[in-house]
């Protein structure tokens, strides 16, 4: 599926010509890491642009600097080259530690203060920033409450007596204490078990609906990342950036063989996550009859139709039988109670995916969309979602050979040599 | 995650090494050995002066006086002597002032070894390359005999005989226990903790005050008082070299032996050494539930 002939794709460029995203939160500008004694740098010459308000996701092989990268923007690890910009100014040598402090961090292992209570370890930074006991303490509740355990119970507890799952809800509770505008966390659910991971992702996207930070989230795990980011960006060795984009548009239209790989086979399903039955034109060509239609018109209605299946409603509209010629031609059996019994219904909200799963399933090898009182809206067939595939993937071949375009304008304007945005 | 810097997600919770110094068991049997040992020098010191510092004369005398040592203690009469001679002959108030004694010697070189074992233990946490020295230093220190280390001061000029001698001893001993529990206690600190605290804007300072201290304490603790109880034992030998406490009682007990009340004075000696010992293990017992986080305790 990939296109490898693209070469002219600059990541960077596409952060600045996708015209949906917001201004820059922080900017790293041609940062580089290289460690004493070494000669390969952990990262090199990276130039980043992570939008407000979004979660970014930072994804790609073991080994390839994603953290590294994360750890430059708080200079947990001080850059060697380059500068970081923060909300417009540059933070390259400001002191570290007030920098930090408007800067949350989660970790894996999490990290709790084990001889501090669960509200002196969410107080922490609220504290380094001088607010008063009766803000700080009001603080503490609320991020307990928005985080899923509740403050009486949890605010005087130690460490130790939590679990996994709730220790990383403090975890983001502590992060999220001093009310920072940017949250940087490093697979923060990579050490929890599958299903409390799940429930904790959804929880802590509903989460950030309401908060709407700007998050740099690192995973080696490109469904989390899928899932996970408003924005992703793939990085290869030295954390160089392979392609800089949607979930959607990097599943339907992966630049190039690493990503390509990087994402696995099943890119075309995953995406069919990001489509809502509702998004789509319903099938037309499905014959559909109501219950107590004379037995002559359904016959004719079915004969004029190419289909070889035709969908029975009872009176309230709701689907309720699959038929075929057979059925049709047992002149005994009502309506109500010949051919199959309809199995497959989908909620226009539903996505795609949970779609094709319920037609995959269904004896007809369709999906009936209902709407919230089970009435038909219409039919979901397997032509439909080919449709959508071939769309969605042309829409992202479209947007990159506009980029293309919009690129070889800027390196006209800027000079021959392309590199017009570096500042190194 | 650059090939220098380990891959986190990989990393596990670290799991917690056990450790020896934690143990609760040690102080009665600890005491009791160091007391004996105590006894055990002074009598072979004793001797060997009374054989005109010929060693092997001065076993002979050692031999002799330990066949006398059963029908001593097993006698009751020894006993009411015994109290007799304290409460009559010395006195309580006269006893209670050498435990003062003992207790303020005790206190001064806990106090020195205490600034500088922490002191140094945060230096070689924070910088690798002085942990074997600072270590191989304070290991030397333990291993020179007591006898020779109160006598060494005596020749040194400002101190000579008194009180100084034992202090800066005792506290030369007491370095190594303090600082390598205060090391491994800051080794111990779980490194997501250090790097979260970082994360959140706590500089070095506050880091070392906020979080690793508290969190080495315990570990801390312990080595202080595996030092003192070892210190109260050791402070006996300082009248040897003119210093004050209980040992002045062993003292002078061991130089009139087998003479009238000089098996009271020892025993005075003794016992006194080893209540004070005793008290010092409750009171760090207290201490270290009163000062230790209820989220660290087990």
């Amino acid at each position: 599926m990939s296109v490898t002939d693209n070469s002219s794709y600059s990541p960077q460029a596409t952060a600045a010509f996708n015209d949906d995203v917001a201004a820059p939160m922080i900017q790293l500008q041609g940062v580089g890491k290289v460690y004493p004694g070494s000669d390969i740098p952990a990262v090199a010459d990276l130039d980043l642009s992570i939008p407000e308000g979004e979660i970014l996701v930072l994804v790609g092989p073991s080994g390839c600097g994603k953290s590294t990268t994360l750890r430059l923007i708080n200079r947990m690890i001080e850059p060697t080259s380059g500068r970081i910009i923060f909300n417009g100014e540059d933070v390259t040598t400001v002191n570290a530690d007030q920098l930090r402090r408007q800067i949350g961090y989660v970790i894996q292992q999490i990290g709790l203060f084990p001889h501090q209570t669960i509200a002196q370890n969410i107080s922490t930074v609220p504290k380094l920033l001088g607010w008063d006991k009766a803000k700080t303490a009001a603080r503490v509740d609320e991020l307990l409450e928005i985080t899923g355990l509740d403050p009486n119970q949890y605010r005087d507890r130690y460490p130790k007596e939590l679990s996994g799952g709730q220790a990383q809800r403090v975890g983001v509770a502590r992060a999220l204490g001093g009310d920072p505008d940017v949250l940087l966390m490093d697979e923060p659910f990579g050490a929890i078990d599958p299903i409390t991971r799940d429930r904790l992702q959804n929880e802590f996207l509903r989460l950030q609906g309401e908060l709407k930070k700007t998050i740099v989230f690192v995973t080696h795990d490109i469904d989390e990342a899928i899932k996970m980011g408003d924005r992703i960006a793939i990085l290869g060795e030295q954390s160089v950036i392979r392609q800089f984009d949607t979930p959607e548009r990097i599943l339907a239209y992966p630049v190039d063989d690493f990503v390509s790989d990087f994402i696995g086979s099943g890119s075309t399903l995953k995406g069919l996550n990001f489509e809502r039955v509702h998004d789509l034109k319903l099938s037309d060509d499905w014959p559909v009859v109501n219950v107590d239609t004379d037995r002559g018109d359904v016959q004719r209605l079915y004969d004029a139709s190419p289909e070889k299946w035709m969908l029975v409603l009872d009176r309230e509209q709701r689907p309720i039988r699959w038929v075929n010629d057979r059925h049709l031609a047992d002149m005994t059996t009502p309506l109500a109670e010949a051919g199959a019994k309809v199995t497959a219904l989908v909620d226009p909200n539903a996505t795609l995916h949970d779609a094709l799963e319920e037609m995959l399933l269904s004896n007809a090898g369709q999906a009936v969309v209902v709407d919230g009182k089970g009435r038909c809206l219409g039919i979901l067939d397997i032509e439909r979602l080919a449709e959508v595939l071939k769309r969605l993937r042309s829409q992202a071949r479209k947007h990159y050979e506009d980029l293309a375009v919009h690129e070889a304008q800027l390196n006209a304007a800027n000079g021959p040599d392309g590199s017009g945005e570096s500042n190194s | 995650m650059s090939p220098t810097v380990p891959d986190s997600g990989t990393d596990g919770p670290e799991a917690e090494p056990p450790h020896p110094e934690h143990s609760r068991k040690f102080p009665v049997r600890g005491v009791a050995i160091v007391a004996f040992l105590a006894v055990l020098g002074w009598w072979l010191f004793i001797a060997d002066t009374a054989a005109n510092n010929d060693l092997f004369e001065g076993f002979e005398v050692l031999v002799n006086g330990a066949g006398n040592l059963p029908s001593l203690i097993f006698n009751p009469d020894a006993y009411s002597s015994w109290w007799t001679w304290m409460s009559d002959a010395e006195g309580w108030s006269a006893i209670f002032s050498r435990v003062v004694e003992h207790v303020q010697l005790v206190a001064m070189s806990m106090l020195f070894a205490i600034s500088i074992s922490v002191v140094f233990g945060v230096l070689v946490h924070r910088v690798r390359a002085f942990r074997g020295p600072v270590l191989g230093v304070a290991s030397i220190m333990l291993t020179i005999p007591s006898l020779a280390l109160f006598a060494v001061f005596i020749s040194v000029p400002g101190i000579g005989i008194g009180d100084r001698g034992p202090i800066i001893a005792l506290t030369m001993y007491s370095i190594l226990p303090i600082l390598r529990n205060t090391v491994i206690g800051l080794e111990d600190v779980d490194r997501a903790v250090i790097e979260s605290a970082k994360g959140m804007g706590l500089d070095a300072r506050r880091r070392l005050l906020r979080i690793e201290l508290p969190l080495a304490w315990p570990i801390i603790l312990t080595g202080i008082r595996i030092a003192t109880l070892l210190n109260i034992g050791i402070a006996a030998i300082a009248p040897l070299v003119g210093g004050s406490g209980l040992g002045r009682y062993i003292n002078d007990g061991l130089q009139r032996f087998p003479d009238l009340t000089s098996v009271e004075r020892m025993w005075t000696g003794v016992v006194f050494t080893i209540v004070l010992a005793l008290v010092a293990d409750l009171f760090f017992t207290l201490l270290r539930r009163l000062t230790t986080s209820k989220g660290l305790r087990s």
